[in-house]
């Protein structure tokens, strides 16, 4: 075999090794997001599906309480019925805690669900299944078409959330890594270029074109599905804002000391991957555990797209998203002025 | 001075005419003194000069090796100085601390009089600086590079224009920097290094990896910048011709100390062994039987056939090798003779090419 060939295996293989950051994304990386996932979606029999009831006061035993259905498909499926108003399950069903509630009229039972929504899909056969002899000739469906209770307005603020997260990390994040590799940092340093100037055009440029994103993004999904801002637009901005400070003090922390670009790729994934699938963007986050609830909330993709979500969907206002802004601006804080003493020009 | 090539079969024109030019030059080139090892005549002239740039007892250490080791060395208004040794000789770490980017260790650098703990500002403004291999942001033109650059010297449009004439790219103003050639890239890094009108201009390699042609049109920028602007330039280097024809000063550098400094001519005639005949002949021919007066040092290259002869005057050795040789009837069948150069003076110091 080629004497040359083998070199440069064995050349490839010691840098790899060599390096502890490539080897910790290459590696350990990949190994943690399977862990976090496997978390988030094994175990899927024994998870528990809440369903609203609503309407009358006297309801069929068999949709109250606890009950283990669908034992003779082979999959258990546990479903929690709770006693609600009507509007307590709209309002479930905005926020992603429910995807489904029952209507008990007479002696008909109403499924209210958004037919698009799959995991609403399952839960109503499941239930249909389960409890078809209660009254079967009366059982129908109303699908949820009202704006706020669909799935693309659960998912709309999370794009917007993510477009901020991901306009920061990749485009000041990447860039400085970009210019330290190249030697830019080094060459822009020996001149009398003030720093503070340098990192404050990064982030006005994320803000001019996070918003031509933002606007873009409002625009198409107030046409094409109606979506509209139903709460206060100078809350909305304040969180824009806030959610492009944080994140752009993440990037500046992320980029202070690298100039491989295969850590940076790595940074980037890490940084942005987890939350991308934690911060309940695509779905909700109920689904992990208790225990994680409470560190998802506090992640800033979380506060951004919850506090968007609250604005757009329920209609808050500047009261409203004051805390996630405060902690939004906290976490930029520190992070940008870690970032700054810890950089490296060169 | 006798500068002859004497080319006999197979001889190259390329070396003749190479060695013209040189000699050409040599005679415009005025002489300065040197640092390290003045000599009286130049005492008188260094003195009326102001000290820009002097730096005392620098060390750099990186983990375990001593980049620069205790160095010192005094550089004048309006000199051009050479740094000039392999990679790894400690070049580029040296004109960094005197650009302010990495700090010494121990010793002190001292540039008109200011430091760079006290007086940075002050100090950006008077320097301009090239950086070994910088490059550019991919799809930023030429113009909007230096525009950037001017941008944060406070300049105004029209130094752009100064610029893109004086290192002549007005041509590829409009070229993103990542389509380029290396020629042109590294003008445009000289270019922004002057865009503030430098009194001290640091170069690190500024023509490495360049054709001949590229090197040239660099060397013609800097030619200009000497008479027109009396600016200090140290340049790092490791080809020789570029010490040899820009710079009045070369320090040669090695394992972060200086071995040699001077003007060419001072180098060879303290360090050099005088002129070098190159010479091949189609039978082995024991030169050093002959016990000729003169040579030096004897140097066979591949059996007794090919030899490099290290001689004080070739006009003495040569007729006589070849009389010699005529008389044993062995012919010679190639021969060329020069004068010595950088390269071969720094492989007899330290047994290792410059570019190596």
């Amino acid at each position: 075999m080629n004497k040359s060939l083998i070199q440069l295996i064995l050349v490839h293989f010691k840098t790899f090794f060599r390096e502890p950051a490539i080897l910790f994304w290459a590696v350990l990386f990949p190994i943690i997001m399977v862990w976090v996932l496997g978390v988030a979606f094994s175990n899927k029999g024994e998870s528990l599906r809440t369903v609203y009831v609503t309407g009358e006061s006297v309801v069929p035993e068999k949709i109250t309480g606890e009950k283990v259905l669908g034992k003779e498909t082979g999959n258990v499926y546990r479903i929690k019925f709770q006693k609600a108003s009507e509007p307590e399950a709209i309002r479930a069903v905005k926020r992603g805690l429910i995807t489904l509630f029952i209507e008990v009229k007479g002696d008909s039972l109403i499924y209210h669900f958004d037919p698009l929504n799959s995991d609403a899909q399952l839960t109503h056969l499941i239930l249909e299944r389960s409890i078809a002899d209660i009254n079967a000739k009366n059982t129908s469906i109303d699908p949820l078409q009202a704006t706020g209770t669909r799935y693309i307005d659960f998912l709309i603020p999370g794009m917007i959330a993510m477009g901020i997260m991901n306009s920061c990390i990749w485009g000041i994040g990447w860039s400085l890594i970009e210019s330290r590799m190249k030697k830019l940092l080094r060459r822009m340093v020996a001149t009398p270029l003030e720093k503070p100037i340098f990192f404050t055009s990064h982030m006005i440029v994320r803000i001019i074109l996070g918003t031509l994103e933002t606007i873009l993004l409002i625009v198409f999904s107030y046409l094409y599905f109606g979506t509209r801002i139903t709460g206060s637009i100078p809350a909305f901005i304040t969180v824009f804002l806030a959610g492009i400070f944080a994140f752009a003090g993440i990037a500046i922390l992320m980029a202070s000391r690298t100039s491989k670009t295969e850590v940076a790729n790595g940074l980037v994934n890490a940084v942005t991957l987890p939350m991308m699938i934690l911060s309940g963007i695509f779905f909700n986050y109920h689904n992990f555990p208790d225990w994680a609830i409470p560190i998802i909330q506090a992640l800033p993709l979380t506060l951004v797209a919850d506090s968007i979500r609250s604005i757009f969907i329920e209609g808050a206002g500047f009261m409203e998203v004051l805390r996630p802004v405060s902690i939004l601006c906290i976490i930029g804080l520190v992070t940008f002025s870690a970032g700054l003493r810890v950089f490296k020009w060169y | 001075m006798i500068q002859t090539v004497l080319v006999t079969l197979g001889g190259s024109c390329k070396k003749l005419s190479l060695c013209y030019s040189y000699v050409a030059h040599k005679i415009n080139k005025q002489k300065t003194a040197l640092d390290a090892y003045i000599s009286p005549d130049y005492i008188e002239t260094l003195m009326s000069k102001t000290p820009t740039i002097e730096i005392t007892e620098v060390t750099k250490t990186f983990k375990d090796i001593t980049a620069v080791n205790n160095l010192s060395l005094t550089i004048y208004e309006g000199e051009f100085v050479a740094l000039l040794g392999p990679n790894g000789a400690g070049k580029t770490t040296l004109i960094e601390m005197i650009e302010g980017i990495q700090k010494p260790d121990r010793g002190n650098i001292s540039i008109l009089g200011m430091n760079w703990k006290e007086h940075e500002h002050s100090l950006h403004h008077l320097i301009g600086l090239s950086l070994q291999e910088t490059k550019f942001i991919d799809k930023i033109t030429t113009e909007e590079t230096l525009n950037l650059f001017g941008s944060f010297y406070k300049l105004e449009k029209k130094r752009t224009e100064e610029i893109l004439e004086l290192i002549d790219l007005q041509e590829k103003r409009k070229a993103y920097t990542v389509n380029l050639s290396g020629g042109q890239r590294q003008r445009l890094a000289i270019g922004i290094a002057l865009l503030n009108n430098p009194r001290i201009l640091l170069l690190d390699e500024p023509t490495t990896g360049l054709d001949p042609g590229a090197r040239r049109e660099i060397w013609k920028i800097l030619e200009k910048l000497r008479s027109d602007f009396n600016t200090t330039m140290i340049l790092t280097t490791h080809y020789m011709e570029e010490a040899e024809y820009l710079c009045e000063r070369i320090l040669i550098m090695d394992r972060g100390k200086f071995i040699a400094a001077g003007t060419l001519d001072e180098l060879n005639a303290r360090h050099g062994e005088g002129d070098l005949i190159e010479i091949a002949f189609e039978n082995d021919f024991d030169i050093s039987e002959l016990n000729l007066p003169g040579i030096k040092k004897l140097k066979w290259l591949t059996g007794q056939s090919r030899a490099e002869i290290f001689v004080d005057n070739i006009a003495e050795v040569l007729p006589s090798v070849i009389s010699a040789a005529k008389a044993k009837n062995i012919k010679v069948s190639e021969l060329s003779s020069r004068k010595m150069t950088l390269d071969d003076l720094f492989i007899s110091m330290t047994g290792r090419h410059l570019n190596e």
